[in-house]
């Protein structure tokens, strides 16, 4: 029954924030990579005012997923950063929390277009 | 009596039909909360196998990452994305396919020009302003710490 | 020679002949409407070459030589030869035409590039400084989206104002006046800009372009849509052929029923996915000429038909700086009748 709440509010939460990301695409003429950027941003903004990380505890993956948890993530790290390397920790916080996911993203699809064809779509 | 490009744009707008909000975002939210749930999952499964939780939440991420990429090369990824527009676009498989599609597509500029330098020309915003952002987050918080 | 009418319209005296017409289609054209009439349909998008703008150039290639070879015409007997495409610096026209070794103009005109070329031909006949021009022009689907959109895998949503560009090729062999259809006039359209900026919305931002044509067209020659049994515009799509009829009725014409547009007959939009408001490209116009109306011209089903294709004349870059997109219609004034019988 706990789980089943855990993958609830997840899918809530992940859907709701997915969900307001249609607003955007459908009633702005906002193009996809100026959404993700918006998304991002807030989550910084959101992470720095004390927000975010509630809301990671509470709906898990559900927060984590979408992009604005990336941007949390970016905080989190400059937050440890700072704490323990002070001003050089600014630079290089936020990148090293948020590595793992760009360097897969990079090394996943260096991959792919070296195996696959780009489809035609039709 | 010639036309202004504000009364044009007035007719343009009637006569431009309007996404379908409503089913639009039902979609968005069930197939954006799936993938979220699809993270939960193996999060939890990571937990199991005995991961700390920011480790277990970081693999969930890059698992996620690499299905995404995986279902791009697989030529699904842009099938899946028609039905659920912000649903595959917020989650981090959104980010992931901004990566992957452009390396995949200008593969054919070659190694360097081609998969190099167009792998972020979506997604490279996102690590800029993302960077940024948080660069200028920290400054305030240690002028805080200052004072 | 030609006699001018009114503002910015040629009347040919000598009336030219279209010789021979072809157009070349792949699948998502070939489960259309017109999906029996093409001369090649390539089920294979790529056309078995290694990049989208390879395939696009052997599109032209092969467009080019059928209908060479449907008029018995070698290479070598072209004076002149018109030509462009969507992508950077026309590449499509500059590899796909270049081992034809015939005297090469290349065209930007974006999607009414049909109409550029044939109306160019046309001219350089009448005026006497050709025997034979050939005029062709194509796009592809996936070169076009990824020089002006998305990576073809890029999970982007496509909106209900969004048109679908044509993969396909269509020629025309231009000659002197033998067997119908015939060139009769032609119009060249004047840049329009009414301030429309969405690139998913290219039937709005060529919609005025077409009007201004049709329009000047009208008052030079002292024609109304009754003297014709088709006015068929470019690629408008939906968006745009209603903008189209509204704005003619601000000043007074109708087309009724005459008018058709190319973008709305080449796909089914009904059963079709993606097609949203119909079809564009440079294709689109030309396909459905050279596919549909040419022939009809050719055996007296259609007599009087006005075609004008329409073309969005922005770039990536421009669009990028948030500058509007212009539009431009050339109109070309095809009959099934020589002389001064039929309309003028």
């Amino acid at each position: 029954m706990e789980l089943f709440l855990t993958y609830l509010k997840a899918f809530l939460v992940g859907g709701a924030f997915c969900a307001i990301g249609q607003i955007f695409i459908d009633k702005t003429k906002l193009t996809p990579a100026r959404i993700l950027v918006g998304y991002v941003v807030s989550g910084v903004i959101l992470s720095g005012l004390g927000l975010y990380q509630p809301l990671v505890d509470f709906a898990g993956a559900g927060a984590s997923v979408p992009l604005t948890g990336f941007g949390h993530l970016l905080a989190k790290g400059v937050r440890e950063g700072l704490a323990e390397k002070g001003l050089f920790g600014i630079l290089s916080g936020g990148l090293t929390a948020t590595a793992g996911g760009i360097a897969a993203a990079i090394i996943f699809a260096l991959i792919i277009a070296l195996i696959f064809k780009p489809g035609d779509k039709t | 009596m010639a036309l202004t490009p504000k009364e044009y744009e007035g007719m343009n707008q009637k006569a431009s039909p309007n996404s379908p909000l409503g089913k639009d975002m039902l979609l968005a939210f069930l197939i954006g909360g799936a993938i979220c749930t699809l993270g939960q999952f193996f999060i939890e499964l990571y937990t199991m196998a005995g991961l700390d939780a920011e480790l277990a939440s970081g693999t969930a991420s890059v698992t996620l990452v690499f299905l995404s990429v995986l279902f791009t090369g697989l030529n699904l990824y842009d099938k899946l994305a028609r039905l659920g527009g912000a649903g595959t676009l917020v989650p981090i498989t959104g980010f992931a396919n901004a990566v992957s599609a452009p390396a995949l597509e200008f593969k054919s500029e070659g190694l360097i020009l081609g998969i190099g330098v167009k792998m972020f020309s979506i997604a490279g915003p996102v690590i800029v302003y993302g960077v940024a952002a948080s660069v200028i987050y920290g400054l305030i918080l240690f002028l805080f710490q200052l004072f | 020679m030609p006699t001018k009418l009114g503002k910015h319209t040629l009347r040919l005296d000598s009336a030219p002949s279209v010789l021979s017409f072809a157009a070349v289609a792949s699948k998502k054209e070939g489960e259309g409407p017109l999906g029996q009439k093409f001369d090649i349909l390539n089920e294979d998008t790529s056309f078995g070459q290694q990049s989208w703008e390879k395939a696009e150039s052997q599109m032209q290639k092969l467009c080019a030589s059928k209908a060479l070879e449907k008029a018995n015409l070698s290479p070598d007997s072209v004076d002149f030869m018109f030509a462009g495409d969507l992508l950077n610096q026309c590449i499509g026209s500059n590899y796909g035409l270049r081992d034809l070794s015939i005297p090469f103009l290349g065209l930007y005109g974006a999607c009414s590039t049909m109409a550029e070329s044939l109306a160019l031909s046309s001219m350089f006949l009448e005026g006497g400084l050709a025997n034979v021009c050939l005029a062709v022009t194509s796009s592809h689907f996936c070169s076009a989206e990824r020089q002006f959109r998305f990576p073809l895998e890029y999970g982007g949503t496509r909106t209900p104002t969004s048109q679908w560009t044509v993969t396909g090729s269509g020629s025309a062999v231009v000659g002197k006046n033998t067997a119908p259809p015939y060139v009769k006039a032609v119009c060249v359209g004047t840049i329009e800009d009414l301030g429309i900026k969405d690139l998913n919305n290219m039937g709005a931002a060529m919609a005025p372009a077409a009007a201004k044509t049709i329009e000047t067209f009208f008052e030079d020659t002292c024609t109304g849509a009754d003297n014709y049994d088709l006015i068929l515009t470019g690629d408008l799509g939906q968006v745009g052929t209603d903008l189209l009829h509204q704005l003619l009725a601000r000043d007074g014409v109708t087309l009724g029923h005459k008018h058709n547009d190319c973008g709305l007959i080449i796909y089914d939009r009904q059963n079709q996915l993606d097609i949203n408001a119909g079809g564009s490209g440079c294709g689109c116009s030309a396909v459905v000429l050279c596919a549909d109306v040419l022939p009809k011209l050719r055996t007296g089903e259609l007599h009087d038909v006005l075609f004008i294709a329409t073309g969005a004349l922005m770039s990536p870059t421009s669009v990028q700086q948030g500058e509007s997109i212009p539009g431009i219609a050339h109109l070309v004034y095809l009959s099934s009748e020589p002389g001064r019988k039929g309309v003028l």
